[in-house]
């Protein structure tokens, strides 16, 4: 189904900003998204991620820079006249017209005579066949959802842009259709450009995401090297949790560094330290809470050597299911999250109890700890 | 007390339904009044049954000349206020610009002015200008006053549709020629039709303003204000009565229709 | 580093995502407001200023009139015409107080009671309108007329004895009298209260009421509380799009009052189309709109709601 016969259907942004009046909403940017991958932009409402897509749209005309559909500029073009299209926030269907005509609206603009064949295997394509007659309002959220992806989806565009296209609809239903996303990609072979605020949406859909921040993208990369490699505390703590712990950079030893945090000290691959690490300065250690073992403090003995390890009591344990959450204030960090799984339940982890955190040094990260500490957790985005 | 208790419950449907009485009163009036033998020139006394009156209903000189007039006007009047009503508000709505509110407070300000107060000084106009009074200084000002009736009824409705709906069209290849036609205009379609009711209904009941600019002109509501004086033929009342009954079944018959064709899709 | 972790400023420009579309053509705005523009200034603003300068001439008819700044003109069609005045007021208020009092109800009753009667009752409200206003207005003599079954009525219930005695009635009459023309009054203006008091009934989430009833509140206090308050913006525009036409109009009284119910729209009438008294008609036309327009910019500041059109 692909329509561009070379290789060059990369979207190319260098150096678009926007800017409105006084209020920056992206700064200079430089993207490239390759043909026929699935991109996500992510980032929390205001980050400039909608801003950003409207351009490649042509919704919206960059203050600066240019963008490129392979080697064409399109920086200029009106939207009707750019080989891109969108399935909007709430899908703007066309309530005046029935599922049929809002999906033949495309085609029918750009004087093709015989759409009908066209419009129904594309309605077959999202299994929505039986519905044509309807009016939008007569579907369901996720039907409507699909209408809109068909809309889209049967004018062949070379780049597919999708605006929080799963927004409206409930947790269960956004998990299907996210499955169901990713197989239409991966059966019509175009380049998918999805903004979400939903990081397990962006992971769990794409093959690359960029996170956006401020009008800036902060990381762009793999979903798990995102999540493994955060090279932020914005990304840190955006996607998922992070525990960060404020620490001092003590010596080297081959390839790894030795950090001191309160009275122990850490160690971790000189490799995942994005912070420079001049003796005596501060970094932010970081480690997911998944990777964090708990041991009561009488069993100290049993924890093998060469472990990163802080000792502290528990504050809080909720019980999910899967795993048991524990929330556990430690001398040199309060509030540190660790996610165990319950597969056997040590029955004195509870409030109170005073134990031992460990884990793999390899697990480690340390970040530059000029940003503040809180970016991209619940309560800054919030605030 | 059980029928207390029933009445108390009750009181805001009977209280809602004497007013309906009341509104629908004189309608009822008017229709009985249609089958009225009068004895002197005045029909506001009931005599006995006729229907000479619907046989007939042109048999009065003057009056189907001054109906044909008003809806003359009426119609070409709706035009007009619409047409340039409609692009009012699409400039409001969708647009920024200086002096938005000196165009707001002019189009508030007729529907905060007394008919009479309109009528007084766009005489005084018609009258410095030396303009022949008549059809023409009646559609201006017909159009004058229905124009803000239609801003408001249309702004309503373009203001509820979503800015996204003209985007996707864009976004699917259509043009902004394309776009309006396929798109803005059918979704705005029942606020520009609302104005249009609204502005037919003004233009062809309004006497205060009519009665001042119309020289010797005579439309249907001056024609029934001067029957007043003169004495009231029964063929008013079947006009009357005739544009009740047409009213009403044309609404039913709109909404009949809708409901089958929801009916249908669903 | 530092601006990673700045928040994006609240609200105001920070929220591009909801920003209206900006189109591309700096003057299409004002190539579409041109032709109405255009239309309001000269035929509704521009015989303003005429009416004022009309206002001040001094002349007659067969000499021409001329700008000789006589504001006295203004000082005598007041004393001369101050009961008019008085009485359009007051007929004007009487009118809308019972308007409200008429048509809340029936609102109320389209809005919450009526199911699926809704749409006819709308339409009962809505169809009168197409039959003129005047031949409606003709009917009220029929229903008023001195020995119909109205007045004999009232008459029996001893009620026009009681009218009578604080002067909205004059002997065994309806007819000609301040009652028959404050009834016209209402009656033609009772849909221009109804429909703005239903629309905005109309959106009060149901569940309001069902949060009030569950918070103690009995039906009256919810009233009270609630759905009163909340229909507010009805309540406003409804009472301005009565008293405005009402104090204005000069039909009723002509038709269905007498001499001594004549309001301002009959001496602005008189004196414009049979006496040709262009000055003074100019003159109490203009107090009339400058009396409504600053009684209406007052009420609007005092209910709060500026947001009528």
């Amino acid at each position: 189904m692909k329509t561009t016969p070379d290789n060059s259907g990369d979207v190319r942004l260098s150096g678009i900003s926007k800017t409105y009046g006084s209020f920056t909403a992206v700064h200079p940017l430089d993207l490239t998204v390759p043909e026929g991958s699935f991109f996500a932009l992510l980032g929390a409402s205001g980050c400039g991620k909608t801003t950003t897509l409207r351009m490649i749209a042509g919704l919206e005309e960059p203050t600066t820079g240019t963008v490129r559909l392979g080697d064409q500029d399109v920086t200029h073009l009106p939207p009707y006249k750019r080989p891109v299209n969108t399935v909007f926030q709430s899908y703007a269907l066309f309530p005046h017209l029935d599922i049929f005509e809002n999906v033949a609206f495309g085609l029918r603009r750009r004087g093709i005579k015989s759409v009908k064949k066209q419009v129904e295997e594309m309605l077959e394509l999202v299994q929505l066949g039986e519905q044509a007659r309807k009016k939008p309002h007569q579907l369901s959220g996720g039907q409507q959802q699909r209408v809109a992806v068909a809309r889209a989806l049967i004018n062949h565009p070379r780049v597919l842009l999708l605006d929080e296209p799963l927004g409206a609809l409930d947790l269960k239903l956004r998990r299907q259709m996210q499955l169901e996303l990713k197989r239409i990609q991966t059966e019509v072979g175009i380049t998918f450009v999805h903004v979400t605020h939903d990081q397990e949406e962006a992971m769990t859909m794409a093959d690359t995401v960029a996170v956006m921040n401020g009008g800036r993208v902060e990381q762009l990369g793999a979903p798990a090297d995102l999540y493994e490699n955060p090279r932020t505390t914005f990304v840190a703590n955006f996607l998922g949790t992070s525990n960060l712990i404020e620490a001092e950079v003590g010596t080297r030893s081959g390839d790894d560094i030795v950090l001191k945090a309160g009275d122990g000290k850490l160690v971790l691959p000189g490799a995942r330290c994005t912070a420079p690490t001049t003796a005596g300065g501060k970094v932010l250690v970081g480690i997911r809470p998944e990777k964090i073992s708990l041991t009561h403090a009488d069993d100290a003995g049993e924890i093998p050597a060469g472990r990163n390890r802080l000792t502290g009591k528990i504050a809080d344990a909720s019980f999910i299911g899967v795993s048991t959450q524990y929330v556990i204030d430690s001398p040199v960090c309060a509030g540190l999250s660790v996610y165990v799984q319950n597969v056997e339940r040590d029955g004195r982890l509870v409030p109170g109890a005073d134990v031992v955190l460990h884990w793999s040094p390899a697990h480690t990260f340390a970040l530059d700890a000029a940003q503040a500490i809180d970016a991209g957790t619940e309560e800054e985005v919030a605030a | 007390m059980p029928f207390l208790n029933w009445l108390k419950r009750r009181l805001v449907v009977i209280a809602g339904l004497l007013t309906l009485a009341y509104l629908l009163l004189p309608n009822i009036i008017v229709t009985v009044f249609s089958f009225n033998k009068p004895k002197g020139r005045f029909n506001y006394e009931w005599q006995r049954f006729s229907a000479d009156a619907w046989k007939d209903p042109c048999g009065v000189a003057d009056m189907c000349g001054s109906l044909s007039l008003s809806l003359q006007i009426a119609v070409w009047a709706t035009v007009g206020a619409t047409v340039l009503g409609t692009m009012i508000s699409f400039a409001l709505v969708r647009y920024r610009f200086r002096a938005r509110g000196a165009v707001n407070s002019l189009i508030f300000l007729p529907m905060a002015m007394p008919e009479v107060v309109m009528a007084a000084s766009l005489l005084t106009l018609f009258l410095n200008m030396g303009a022949q009074l008549g059809f023409w200084t009646i559609l201006i000002a017909h159009i004058m006053f229905c124009l803000s009736f239609v801003v408001t009824a249309v702004k309503a409705r373009v203001m509820s549709m979503d800015p996204r709906l003209e985007e996707a069209a864009r976004d699917l290849y259509a043009g902004p020629v394309q776009t309006f036609l396929r798109v803005t205009l059918p979704i705005a379609a029942p606020g520009i039709a609302a104005g249009a009711l609204l502005s037919f209904a003004l233009s062809f009941d309004d006497f205060i303003i009519t009665n001042f600019n119309a020289g010797s002109t005579v439309t249907f509501p001056m024609f029934v204000w001067g029957s007043a004086q003169r004495g009231t033929p029964v063929q008013i009342n079947v006009i009357g009565t005739a544009m009740f009954l047409l009213a009403v079944l044309f609404v039913l018959f709109a909404m009949v229709l809708g409901n089958r064709r929801n009916k249908q899709k669903a | 580093m530092s601006t990673l972790t700045e928040a994006p400023p609240p609200l105001g420009p920070a929220a591009p995502e909801e920003k209206p579309p900006r189109r591309r053509g700096r003057f299409t705005p004002y190539w579409l407001l041109l032709p109405g523009m255009l239309w309001l200034i000269v035929f509704f603003a521009l015989p303003m200023v005429y009416q004022a300068s009309t206002s001040v001439q001094q002349g007659s008819l067969e000499q021409g009139y001329k700008v000789t700044w006589h504001f006295a003109t203004y000082w005598d069609a007041l004393n001369a015409y101050w009961p008019q005045f008085l009485r359009s007021v007051c007929y004007a208020a009487a009118a809308t107080v019972l308007c409200l009092l008429l048509g809340y109800p029936l609102a109320y009753l389209i809005a919450f009671r009526a199911g699926r009667w809704r749409n006819l009752i709308m339409i009962l409200v809505i169809a009168p309108f197409f039959t003129s206003f005047l031949i409606r207005t003709l009917a009220w003599k029929t229903i008023l007329a001195d020995n119909g079954p109205v007045v004999h009525a009232l008459n029996t219930l001893h009620v026009l004895d009681l009218t009578g005695w604080l002067g909205w009635t004059a002997g065994d009459r309806v007819l000609a009298t301040p009652l028959a023309v404050v009834c016209g009054l209402t009656y033609n203006f009772l849909p221009f209260m109804i429909l703005p008091l239903y629309t905005s009934l109309e959106r009060i989430d149901g569940r309001l009421h069902e949060a009030a009833g569950d918070l103690y509140a009995r039906p009256w206090t919810t009233f009270r509380k609630v759905t009163f308050p909340l229909s507010m913006p009805g309540v406003v525009s409804g009472t301005l799009l009565t008293f405005i036409p009402a104090a204005g109009d000069y039909v009723n009284a002509e038709l269905l009052g007498s001499t001594d119910t004549r309001m301002i729209g009959n001496v602005i009438q008189t004196q414009f189309l049979r006496v040709l008294d262009y000055p003074t008609a100019a003159a109490l036309s203009f107090i009339l709109m400058a009396a409504i327009l600053a009684m209406v910019t007052l009420y609007i500041r005092r209910s709060g709601t500026e947001d009528l059109v």
